[in-house]
């Protein structure tokens, strides 16, 4: 028999335990952090278990070390299948791995100790962000060498969305965080004052864009047709989506310094173009909906369907929310509130959260060559935790949110201010404690789906899987370019 | 559709021609929002008054910015009646020239501090970030007492001086020199506490500065 090419799903499921692994801990340290809102004392007068230092751990933990394992770990898994060739340099994937790993670990194990650019999301130190943009870089070589040897000519647009991942937020990270370093622990930003604060928006906003955002409408388009086993509800208009998606949403920056003492113009603009990006987004959240037609009935016994329905709503109406709290008015209430914290988490544990579990559990069976995930019920415990953990979360800091926004602006008949500022804390104070107790539940939930996957895993771990052989297509005549021989 | 998708069919096959494509259009919204700011010359320019930070209040600022006060203090009053009325006059973008990273916050779980300087005595800073809820028993803000018991590197102030000063802040030699004298025998907690003695205060545009400077006291 000849000796066959068969799919990289080693490093795949590599990037799958390490999903795993960062859920808990950057969730982990999410509850730590909501505790410490409710019940301050919980420092113990300790500097690295300080709310303000442990922040940007959790920050870090859930967006780039969960949601960037999920997202590289997923978009091997898709350009390999879609393309129907095997991942390109298997050496330098590797190093995209352990790389990713080493600098989520640094990033995670020197914040909490001080060493901070103090830019949001973006606080690892100057030596940091050299070695992540050399993995990053490397993720993209890895991933457009891919394309080039793919077999079939047509990129399926989860990879369009992938490939704009990978090269905006490698210029939102390069441009961000250009510094001058004082030592190896500090660095100054060569942006000041208003600029670095128009700079680390654009670069937080498209964070948001392309890491939270692109990244994971990939997963889904892939992810939702192959779970409800129907095609995409419609192809030419996920294209339309993408196109307006990532040229609108760079300009939507502003949208986080309302009424602040940036110029006015560039307010308006962004103001202007947050709302044109509803259409984008609802777009997309549609065009996925819509491909469950016809298979609706999945969802009476398929729980990644589920959580892949629930993470469509919830992103059409975080989205929604997002536009909406762009327009200067209402931000002139939600801005500085709590409001911000609902939004931020309706769209990370509902969106985002939810789309990973989901393309998780459809795609861990398949790498690790099983038929299905050890334990359906597991599954079903983790959709209900997390959906309820998740509203419990979102709807406390809605309200914690308004009330503050009301209370800072509420005047007596006379004109005066009709509380001072600790009143809205006490007000909001029960409100941090229902936060918290969401969190934890969202955090079991994580535990378990890390039981279940272990279990899948039983296999994998004892090495009995057979790499699974790429399906090699007929070439079409003449087709260039021509395509590659099949090899071991 | 036939004849206009001829053409799109080219970027749905060719990698790279969507690589360049995608690049081209996500660089469109920085480049006009960002750029002209560098030439605009009131958010880049320090308003009449607005000096460096000093060595202290430089280190008092980095220890800001080392202990996240930021996540939960904004410093940016906003142009609306009751921010005004709560905090004072609203910010404008040259008292922030000189702030790297900016501070202007994202989230106020405590109040806003851009005007703070000289509302409470050094004695009450110190006290309250020793321990918050000794001085407001319904704050949930941590406390920060090994600031107290921390000392400042003179050295390392002046290296970050001559840093900001490639950077383009005004220091002068004799500022540098000063630097490791002006921090000599201060704490964590003194250098915090300057700097925010000076929120509002030494960092407030002063329309009228040279003016006032010319008339007889």
């Amino acid at each position: 028999m000849q000796p066959r090419e068969t799919y990289n799903d080693q490093v795949v499921r590599l990037f799958l335990l390490a999903a795993a692994v960062w859920g808990i801990v950057g969730m982990s340290i999410g509850v730590y952090a909501a505790a410490e809102m409710a019940w301050p004392a919980l420092n113990f007068d300790v500097p690295w278990l300080t709310f303000s230092r442990i922040r940007p751990d959790h920050t870090f933990g859930v967006i780039f070390a969960f949601g960037g394992s999920a997202l590289i770990g997923t978009c091997y898994y898709v350009v390999q299948r879609t393309g129907h060739t095997r991942l390109a340099f298997t050496a330098l994937a590797n190093f995209t791995f352990w790389g990713w790993q080493v600098g989520c670990l640094l990033a995670m194990a020197t914040m909490p100790f001080g060493l901070t650019q103090g830019k949001e999301y973006a606080e690892p130190e100057w030596f940091i962000d050299i070695a992540v943009a050399v993995v990053w870089v490397s993720f993209g070589v890895v991933f457009f060498g891919t394309l080039a040897r793919r077999r079939i000519r047509h990129i399926y647009v989860a990879n369009w969305y992938y490939g704009a991942f990978i090269i905006a937020v490698g210029l939102l990270h390069i441009v961000n965080n250009i510094a001058i370093p004082v030592s190896l622990t500090k660095s100054y930003p060569v942006y000041s004052g208003a600029v670095d604060a128009m700079v680390q928006w654009w670069y937080g906003h498209n964070a948001v864009a392309f890491f939270l955002t692109a990244g994971f409408l990939g997963m889904m388009y892939y992810f939702v047709p192959r779970q409800a086993q129907q095609p995409l509800w419609s192809y030419r208009f996920s294209i339309v989506n993408f196109w307006a998606l990532i040229s609108v949403y760079m300009w939507a920056g502003p949208h986080h310094l309302m009424y602040t003492a940036l110029p006015d113009w560039v307010q308006s603009v962004g103001m202007a173009f947050s709302l044109v990006l509803l259409m984008p987004s609802w777009g997309s959240a549609a065009n996925g909906l819509l491909t469950f037609n016809g298979s609706w009935h999945r969802l009476r016994e398929d729980p990644a369907a589920k959580f892949m329905v629930l993470a469509l709503v919830f992103y059409a109406a975080a989205t929604l929310e997002g536009s909406m709290m762009a327009i200067k008015t209402v931000n002139s209430l939600s801005h500085y509130t709590d409001w911000t914290i609902a939004h931020v988490h309706s769209g990370a544990l509902g969106w985002v959260a939810m789309i990973t579990i989901g393309s998780l559990y459809a795609m861990a069976p398949r790498a690790l060559g099983q038929p299905e995930m050890h334990s359906r019920r597991a599954m079903e415990a983790h959709f209900w935790l997390h959906t309820a953990g998740t509203l419990l979360y979102v709807i406390s800091m809605w309200a914690a949110g308004v009330t503050e926004g009301l209370m800072w602006r509420a005047t007596r008949p006379d004109g005066s201010l009709a509380y001072p500022f600790i009143d809205s804390l006490i007000a909001v104070k029960p409100l941090y404690v229902f936060r918290w107790f969401g969190g934890v539940l969202i955090l079991c939930g994580m535990v378990v789906m890390a039981w279940n996957l272990w279990h899948t895993a039983a296999a994998a771990r004892a090495h009995l899987i057979k790499p699974i052989p790429v399906p090699i297509p007929e070439p079409e005549p003449r087709q260039v370019p021509a395509p590659l021989p099949a090899y071991a | 559709m036939a004849r206009g998708y001829r053409y799109f069919e080219a970027i749905e096959k060719n990698a790279a021609l969507l690589g360049v494509l995608t690049l081209v259009m996500v660089s469109l919204g920085g480049l006009s929002e960002i750029t002209p700011l560098f030439v605009e010359a009131h958010t880049v320019a320090p308003a009449p008054g607005v000096e460096p930070y000093d060595a202290l209040r430089l280190a008092g600022k980095d220890i800001y910015v080392r202990e996240g006060c930021y996540l939960c203090h904004s410093q940016m009053i906003r142009a609306l009646r009751a921010e005004t009325q709560r905090y004072g006059q609203f910010s404008v973008a040259s008292e922030s020239v000189y702030d790297r990273p900016f501070q202007w916050g994202s989230k106020r779980t405590g109040p806003d501090l851009a005007r703070v300087g000289g509302k409470y005595s050094d004695a009450w800073h110190v006290q309250h970030l020793v321990d918050p809820r000794g001085v407001e028993p319904e704050s949930n803000m941590p406390g920060y007492p090994w600031l107290a018991a921390a000392s400042i590197d003179g050295a390392d102030i002046a290296a970050r001086m001559r840093a900001l000063r490639t950077l383009g802040d005004p220091y002068t030699d004799a500022d540098i020199d000063g630097a490791a004298k002006a921090v000599a025998g201060k704490t964590e907690m003194d250098a915090l506490v300057a700097y925010l003695q000076g929120l509002g205060v030494d960092n407030e545009p002063r329309p009228d500065a040279k003016a006032s400077e010319a008339a007889p006291k």
